[in-house]
């Protein structure tokens, strides 16, 4: 049985031309449009959280109710009181992330900016500098090296291992895993819906094996719910990793 | 008949299926155990559900990470 089923090469379900500015660094395609309406509905929750009604109503609740969940949830469950400073970065870090997301079951434009490389790794680099700045300021420059290399209690026989170990896994691994998290997320979320949604298109004919056509239906359907939990999970474990990293840097526990 | 051929894309998608075993059975048990911390003591339900999405991200970073290889050996 042959269901005459073509699946579109990988690179024609993340690439879309160039209408604007082409030749150029700074040519527009819907990937970059999507930036551009995820920072704007970015600074639009900042803008409308700012209005500081005594009982909020709309977008002001919305964006109290956010804050509230930035503070409590990732905030104080991972920095503590002393990170609350931070909480502004991580709104932001977090709105965008997740509007550049959830763009990807938005009917007409179902394309997560997310699933090509350049905004994670730019994120992650962006987090990286953040994070080691941070450490930087708080314990100078020295002092931030040997608080993130040389780990409290370890015998000096040891440190040869320790130190590299370290080293790779504090400045090379935490932004490389933090880019690839979400860049693999999200493309697999997006060629899951792909698949299932071309399935559904194959079997839409006359055919007798036309009754499984349920069958990858109900997984688009199914699959774009779960994409909204994947979308809002993703934003969620970044802004708590950038907390996390920011909070090991500048920590003086040990 | 064949059932299977072994193709470049058929080895990766295998190569991968292998790959993604250890993240399941790694988030599998670290959701589980963090279930039964919940439930011992709800009150401090909120730090053990953030430490569990921590866990969770770096588990899964594994399987993602065979991911991008599978998508790197197709090109």
């Amino acid at each position: 049985m042959i269901l005459g089923l073509e699946f579109p090469p990988l690179s024609h379900i993340v690439d879309w031309p160039v209408f604007l500015f082409e030749d150029t660094a700074f040519g527009i395609n819907k990937v970059v449009l999507i930036y551009f309406a995820a920072a704007i509905l970015t600074m639009l929750i900042f803008v409308l959280g700012n209005q500081r009604k005594l009982v909020p109503t709309g977008a002001q609740n919305l964006a109290e109710s956010s804050v509230n969940f930035i503070e409590e949830g990732i905030v104080m469950q991972s920095m503590g009181p002393r990170g609350l400073k931070w909480a502004p970065m991580l709104t932001a870090l977090f709105f965008f992330i997740f509007f550049c997301n959830i763009f990807e079951i938005i009917p007409a434009v179902q394309m997560p900016a997310t699933a090509r490389i350049a905004l994670p790794m730019f994120l992650a680099i962006f987090v990286w500098f953040v994070f080691n700045i941070a450490g930087m300021i708080e314990h100078g420059p020295i002092g931030y090296l040997k608080h993130s290399l040389i780990p409290p209690g370890v015998p000096a026989g040891l440190l040869p291992i320790i130190v590299p170990i370290e080293f790779v896994s504090n400045f090379l691994v935490r932004p490389f895993s933090l880019m690839v998290r979400l860049f693999a997320n999200l493309l697999a979320g997006h060629i899951l819906l792909v698949t299932f949604a071309v399935l559904t298109a194959a079997l839409w004919t006359t055919k007798w094996y036309a009754v499984f056509l349920p069958l990858p239906l109900f997984a688009v359907i199914f699959f774009t719910a779960f994409e909204i939990l994947v979308s809002f999970l993703q934003a969620y474990v970044f802004t708590l990793l950038a907390a996390v990293y920011i909070d090991s840097a500048t920590s003086h526990e040990h | 008949m064949i059932l299977a051929e072994i193709t470049d894309t058929g080895l990766a998608a295998l190569t991968y299926g292998i790959g993604a075993l250890g993240p399941g059975i790694g988030i599998g048990y670290l959701v589980g155990q963090a279930v039964q911390a919940m439930a011992r003591q709800p009150e401090a339900a909120g730090m053990v559900r953030t430490t569990m999405f921590l866990g969770i991200a770096f588990v899964e970073a594994l399987a993602l990470i065979g991911f991008v290889v599978f998508f790197l050996g197709q090109a």
